[in-house]
């Protein structure tokens, strides 16, 4: 790696490194409290509605950038032969499908939520599915097992 | 493995020196190379832990906002700052702990690239302090959540409204006196559920939309305590075993051992990249917990 860059030229991108680092983690924090309306010349991005995704928006592509920037100069990675790199990458890379994924998979079950109610609703008030002969006062398994 | 003996890496080399162990596979030593593929193991299990919390968040009609949540300092500084919250102010500054620790491993490793011993010795102590400090406001942030604010793994103390509305009660779960202006709430606004002398005092009141109906604040989603516990103590556990393993390294860096072995003090590379990956980790617990 230090036939890369210099002793000189690596001790300043450490220090370039940290000043990055600290601004983009300023700038999210800004924008974060922006979106929730404690920034008084940012209080439009506290709006709801698509303010929300476009706060989300840039709070994850900075934090994407952060994690670039460590992985590819703080690791070296960018100094790693390519296979190296492809082979840690690409399956996290995969991982972030997952994430998509299952936080969507999230957003049905909070969806079902009110579903759920109306068709414990539902149940509660239809008729008997069975004759009132069968359904004996003290149902016994196999009575409830042909109910459902 | 460190110590095997260095092929040129042109391509006169034959098939069978890759077999024979001569050649490194992508140019890295093993240990290196097993590092970066550790590394990889954890950022799955990362990933299951934020995947958990994302796929929970998004199912919950109500969520507790982090700026609600984290809005305290030490010392209780925060009553000092106009309004009286710190929102997320906290947290922040623990995230600049950790970076500043990962910049000073960045020059460790770099001092080892150049055999200076010293000069790995000295960064690699600075990396352990930046460490223990974060371990530390991490420390402070538990156990206010847990002491002063009753969150636990099964309880989260954390509501929100979802309909604007009144109380009927005072914080102390007292009925306001006559002539008092009650307390008004706005749907979607954050509250804490109180203990006082280990008893709950869930304030009761009444909303716009159900005049005449009083109702009692509920905790806020039970899974919020075990995600967070789980995951920023997971997190916090990986900074800890780091700290052991960086004096480990250190200790053995000024004992000359690794000097000894003439190879860039490849073991504190190692442990470089590791601490950088805390770090990495710490930068998506800050997305997903914090920020949004």
């Amino acid at each position: 790696m230090a036939d890369h860059l210099s002793y000189e030229q690596s001790k300043k991108m450490v220090f370039r490194g940290l000043g990055l680092l600290a601004a983009i983690t300023l700038v999210e924090v800004l924008f974060s409290l922006a979106g929730k309306g404690y920034v008084p010349g940012l209080g439009f991005l506290s709006g709801g509605g698509v303010t929300v995704y476009i706060v989300g928006f840039i709070l994850i592509a900075l934090s994407l950038y952060k994690a670039k920037f460590i992985i590819y100069d703080f690791m070296h990675m960018k100094y790693e032969a390519k296979g190296l790199a492809m082979t840690v990458l690409l399956p996290v890379g995969l991982l972030f499908w997952g994430m998509i994924a299952f936080f969507n998979e999230g957003n049905y079950w909070g969806e079902r939520r009110d579903d759920i109610k109306d068709r414990n609703k539902i149940e509660v008030s239809a008729p008997p599915a069975v004759s009132p002969i069968e359904r004996s006062p003290v149902a016994s398994p196999q009575v409830l097992g042909q109910d459902q | 493995m460190a110590t095997a003996t260095e092929t040129p890496t042109s391509n006169t080399h034959t098939q069978e020196a890759h077999w024979d162990g001569a050649s490194k596979p992508f140019r890295v030593g093993y240990g290196k190379l097993m590092m970066w593929y550790f590394l990889v193991s954890d950022a799955f299990t990362f990933a299951g832990f934020l995947i958990a919390y994302g796929a929970l968040r998004f199912s919950m009609p109500t969520w507790p906002v982090p700026d609600f949540v984290f809005k305290t300092l030490p010392f209780d500084l925060h009553l000092l700052i106009p309004g009286k919250i710190a929102p997320l102010i906290f947290v922040t500054f623990m995230s600049f702990v950790l970076i500043i620790s990962s910049v000073t491993m960045v020059r460790a490793v770099q001092e080892g690239e150049r055999e200076n011993k010293s000069g790995v010795v000295k960064w690699m102590l600075l990396t352990v302090i930046g460490g223990a400090g974060f371990l530390g406001c991490q420390a402070w942030e538990w156990s206010n959540l847990i002491g002063k604010e009753h969150m636990s793994l099964t309880t989260n103390p954390f509501g929100t409204h979802v309909a604007d509305g009144t109380y009927t009660v005072d914080e102390h779960g007292i009925p306001y006196a006559p002539g008092v202006e009650a307390e008004t709430f706005e749907a979607g606004e954050s509250y804490i559920v109180h203990q006082e002398n280990g008893e709950w005092i869930k304030r009761s009141f009444q909303t716009v939309d159900q005049p005449g109906v009083v109702q009692k604040q509920e905790f806020g989603p039970r899974a919020f305590g075990a995600l967070f516990f789980f995951i920023t103590g997971f997190h916090g556990f990986h900074v800890f075993s780091g700290l052991v393993f960086l004096l480990i390294i250190a200790l053995n860096s000024a004992s000359g051992q690794y000097a000894a072995r003439k190879n860039g003090y490849e073991m504190v590379e190692k442990i470089g990249l590791y601490w950088h990956f805390v770090d990495l980790v710490w930068v998506f617990v800050f997305l997903v917990f914090y920020l949004i």
